[in-house]
């Protein structure tokens, strides 16, 4: 009897085991480290329409002017009409044209994706190299050479994001699909 | 690709098979100096013909000795020993010179730019690596894994760093997706000679990677979650905003393509991919992923990937890349170079899921016929078809017309530029016809 029982013991510690075994959750806690606000802070740039993920600082129109002349030009040319880089002036009104011109005046919805890439990605050689003042201030060279803010405007993150882009209730949500072709197997071109 | 080089392109026969046989004596003599010389072969061969082989032209080696590797005789490669085992990484053979990646015509500047994948070149469904379409914004950064991290932070509950040896403890997937540029063409002259200058900028591979899905449950995703902004470690930082139902659906956090390691233009070592969406989207070089509850508008997504329409206004968010097809053989610049029965070849894909049908017309689109489709079938992968047509010497326009499982139809050209204008720019998936000459030549039927 004691051999069985023993045996009946053991039958159950195993079918026991085997049960805890199928019910155990797969672990993956301790993958990962928590990041720190210090290190969002270092790599979040994002900035949005609204305003959020701008800087603290602020730049004038006339301190845009000389970031220009040394960190764009060479690209986007004298007179901001393109060259490497794209034309970052002109094209207003011509959209519905058959030559339309997409700068950031005439095209793009909203100011602070301006603040956005060149801080993100410009100068082309060195990008994030610009300090947020110089960025404030190319931004806000760029808009009043769009004629979009005046020449003596300083902009900071609420002045930013107030700033209304010309192009900016031009764009709607994809509604493809927008083309109705038939499945059509003989004769088609008559049809 | 030079042109010279695609004249002779795919369909054409073998170069051998033109060459006229040896005489007889010629083949006797021949045979006898091969006979007396064959131990002097063997030990050059030993001690390293094979090197040899490798460093000569193999063209003007071919040439000259052509003959000699012909049936009667017993080919030199037969007669002696090839290269040796295990080099650290394969290459394709030394005469396979054209199916290489080019720059698009007319991009001068590397660092942000776009190669095409050799279409008319490749067969099957699956990109080879080295030649999979690539698209840079500010050059390809070589990345140390050891020293790169994914942030992923925002509106989730434990904003979190990973390691790359920590993305890849996560359980993984391995499909088959297509990746395709949105400007794959545009809308505008010029149309492109081979078909990889009509379409080039389109791959497929098996991607492998963690669920993105896996990820954000891990960090606990909140509710008020709506998009996710995706950052690349590149000199672009390109951000993409990506709607987070795609995000919890098919995007992945992909670090191996067609089963090695990402390669460091496709974005090493991990990236997003973004299946069956614009080939921007999936952010390579990928560092973070911003969970917020608004896109971003960053500039890729509003002054670059957006559809600007005939009356001045724009699509916005026009992720999906449509249902298209094109003919890769014989596309512009091969040549037919007889009459008779010819398999005409190519690849059709969807990001809204499975090809249901490929029908080809050879007539200039008057009549179509259902091509066969090439299994399997698989969802936002390219898939590929084939038709036999004979080809009796007469000029001809073949063309190739795609049908997805949402019963969306390939249109043509004019259809496209009647529902968007002709400065639309992106997402343009026509019909694509090739014009067959009366000498066999192959043109873009287009142009």
């Amino acid at each position: 009897m004691d051999g069985f029982k023993q045996i009946m013991l053991g039958a159950c510690v195993m079918a026991m085991s085997s049960v805890i075994h199928a019910q155990q959750a797969h672990d993956f806690k301790g993958l990962g480290s928590p990041a720190g606000h210090e290190q969002i802070a270092g790599w979040n740039i994002d900035v949005f329409p609204d305003g959020t993920g701008l800087p603290d600082g602020q730049g004038t129109v006339a301190l845009g002017e000389k970031v220009y002349k040394t960190q764009c030009m060479s690209c986007h040319g004298v007179n901001l009409e393109g060259g490497l880089g794209p034309k970052l002036v002109g094209g207003q009104g011509s959209l519905a044209s058959d030559k339309p011109v997409k700068t950031i005046g005439s095209y793009w919805p909203y100011a602070t994706t301006i603040f956005d890439y060149v801080r993100r990605s410009m100068p082309f050689q060195s990008p994030q190299s610009l300090s947020n003042e110089d960025v404030y201030s190319v931004t806000a060279y760029l808009l009043s050479k769009n004629n979009i803010v005046p020449a003596d405007t300083t902009l900071d993150a609420k002045s930013l994001a107030a700033v209304k882009m010309p192009n900016r209730d031009n764009f709607y949500v994809d509604d493809r699909p927008d083309t109705k072709n038939e499945r059509c197997m003989a004769d088609c071109l008559k049809k | 690709m030079n042109e010279k080089d695609a004249s002779t392109a795919a369909i054409a026969e073998p170069a051998g098979s033109q060459l006229k046989p040896a005489s007889a004596g010629t083949r006797a003599a021949r045979r006898n100096f091969l006979l007396h010389s064959s131990a002097v072969v063997t030990a050059v061969a030993t001690a390293g013909v094979a090197r040899e082989a490798l460093a000569a032209d193999p063209t003007k080696e071919a040439a000259a000795d052509a003959a000699a590797n012909l049936p009667p005789n017993v080919p030199k490669w037969t007669r002696s020993l090839g290269s040796p085992t295990a080099s650290p990484y394969g290459k394709p053979s030394a005469f396979e010179k054209k199916a290489i990646r080019n720059m698009y015509p007319g991009l001068k500047e590397p660092m942000s730019a776009y190669s095409t994948s050799p279409l008319q070149e490749l067969d099957g469904t699956i990109t080879p690596n080295g030649l999979f379409y690539e698209r840079h914004h500010a050059g390809v950064p070589q990345i140390d894994p050891a020293e790169h991290r994914l942030m992923l932070h925002g509106l989730v509950e434990r904003p979190l760093v990973f390691t790359m040896d920590e993305i890849r403890q996560f359980p993984c997937v391995s499909p088959i997706y297509f990746l395709e540029c949105s400007g794959n063409p545009s809308f505008l002259p010029p149309y492109g000679k081979t078909a990889a200058e009509v379409a080039g900028l389109v791959s497929c591979a098996q991607w492998t990677g963690v669920p993105l899905k896996t990820l954000l449950e891990h960090a606990g995703l909140k509710k008020e979650a709506k998009w996710i902004v995706a950052e690349g470690a590149d000199g672009a930082a390109m951000t993409r905003s990506i709607p987070i139902e795609k995000c919890l659906d098919d995007v992945l956090v992909v670090y191996s393509q067609n089963g090695e390691r990402l390669r460091p233009e496709q974005g090493y070592p991990i990236r997003l991919f973004v299946p069956g969406f614009e080939g921007n989207m999936s952010i390579k070089w990928l560092r973070r992923l911003h969970v917020t509850d608004q896109p971003g508008y960053t500039r890729e997504e509003t002054g670059k990937y957006t559809d600007l329409m005939a009356d001045g206004r724009a699509r916005k968010f026009s992720f999906v890349m449509e249902c298209k097809s094109l003919i890769t053989q014989p596309s512009g610049t091969h040549k037919l170079t007889r009459k008779g029965t010819h398999e005409i070849r190519g690849i059709a894909w969807s990001g809204h899921g499975k090809i249901t049908a490929v029908d080809i017309s050879t007539d200039g689109g008057n009549t179509w016929k259902a091509a066969t489709l090439q299994e399997p079938v698989i969802s936002k992968a390219l898939t590929a078809f084939r038709f036999l047509f004979d080809w009796n010497g007469e000029e001809q326009v073949i063309m190739s017309r795609a049908v997805d499982e949402t019963g969306y139809v390939q249109p043509t050209l004019d259809q496209l530029i009647e529902a968007r204008g002709k400065v639309s720019f992106y997402h343009n998936n026509a019909i694509q016809p090739w014009k067959i000459a009366t000498t066999g030549e192959v043109t873009n039927g287009r142009v």
